[in-house]
């Protein structure tokens, strides 16, 4: 199956080690993103992305490949069904540079399966989930993105 | 960030034909970019740098390859500033009631 990338990127006004940890901790991901992401963040290691509402089935799964704080964050990312199936595991790579006053995020997301419903999805996810990190570490509030209706 | 870059960017048509190409086929090369314009290679360069200095496209290098990526957070940004979460869904409603009136008429 022919494969996809896509790159996102968005300045944000706060410090690298500040963005480092919104997207790694679960209490910061929680409010921009919907979701928990909870790892020991060690390469090798299983991340997942929770719904907070305490079911215990990840939305989102994956293995910690490189993990180089506050500069340079690599998963892979799949559904949970496909846990074991590591050709079904795209990858996403989080990039921080550090500008006078601002950080530039880069956010690649490779290896997806082109055309499934995955790539669907994510094309949908990340620029909310961007735009809403910036709102948050920017003014204090997080973008309702999720919400319904 | 400064929205102005971006409304400035958006604000030509071979622009916006560019991204339109980039949307159809993500991370494309300057050379698979110029194949589907009819734009000489120097002026989809220049329209690129402008897009790119308006974060609306990001590059990446595979080699010694440039390739170019649709970048539509800028865009999400300026939807967020101005529509509300209580607007989204009739916004969403209506777009949907566009859409469908309008392939029905064309069908």
């Amino acid at each position: 199956m022919p494969k996809s990338t896509f790159v996102y990127v968005t300045y944000i006004a706060a410090p690298a080690e500040t963005v480092w940890k919104a997207l790694l901790d679960g209490e910061f991901t929680r409010q921009y993103w919907g979701h928990e992401n909870v790892s020991d963040w060690k390469p090798g290691s299983t991340w997942e992305h929770r719904r907070p509402d305490g079911s215990q089935a990840p939305s989102i799964l994956g293995e910690v490949i490189e993990a180089r704080p506050p500069h340079r964050l690599v998963i892979t990312w799949a559904n949970p069904s496909d846990r074991a199936r590591r050709d079904k595991h795209s990858r996403v790579t989080f990039d921080l540079e550090s500008l006078t006053g601002m950080v530039r995020l880069t956010v690649t997301h490779d290896e997806l399966d082109a055309g499934s419903d995955m790539e669907r999805a994510i094309v949908n996810g990340w620029p909310r989930v961007l735009s809403s990190l910036k709102s948050l570490l920017e003014t204090g509030h997080a973008l309702p993105t999720w919400a319904r209706g | 960030m400064d929205t102005d870059p971006v409304f400035k960017a958006l604000a030509d048509r071979s622009r916006r034909l560019l991204l339109d190409s980039l949307n159809a086929s993500n991370g494309q090369t300057l050379t698979e970019l110029c194949e589907h314009l009819d734009m000489t290679r120097q002026a989809v360069t220049q329209h690129l740098n402008l897009l790119e200095a308006a974060n609306l496209v990001a590059t990446t290098w595979r080699g010694r390859e440039k390739l170019h990526f649709l970048n539509p957070v800028p865009l999400q940004e300026i939807y967020d500033r101005w529509i509300s979460k209580f607007e989204r869904s009739r916004v969403r409603a209506l777009r949907d009631l566009k859409r469908r009136l309008e392939r029905t008429r064309s069908a």
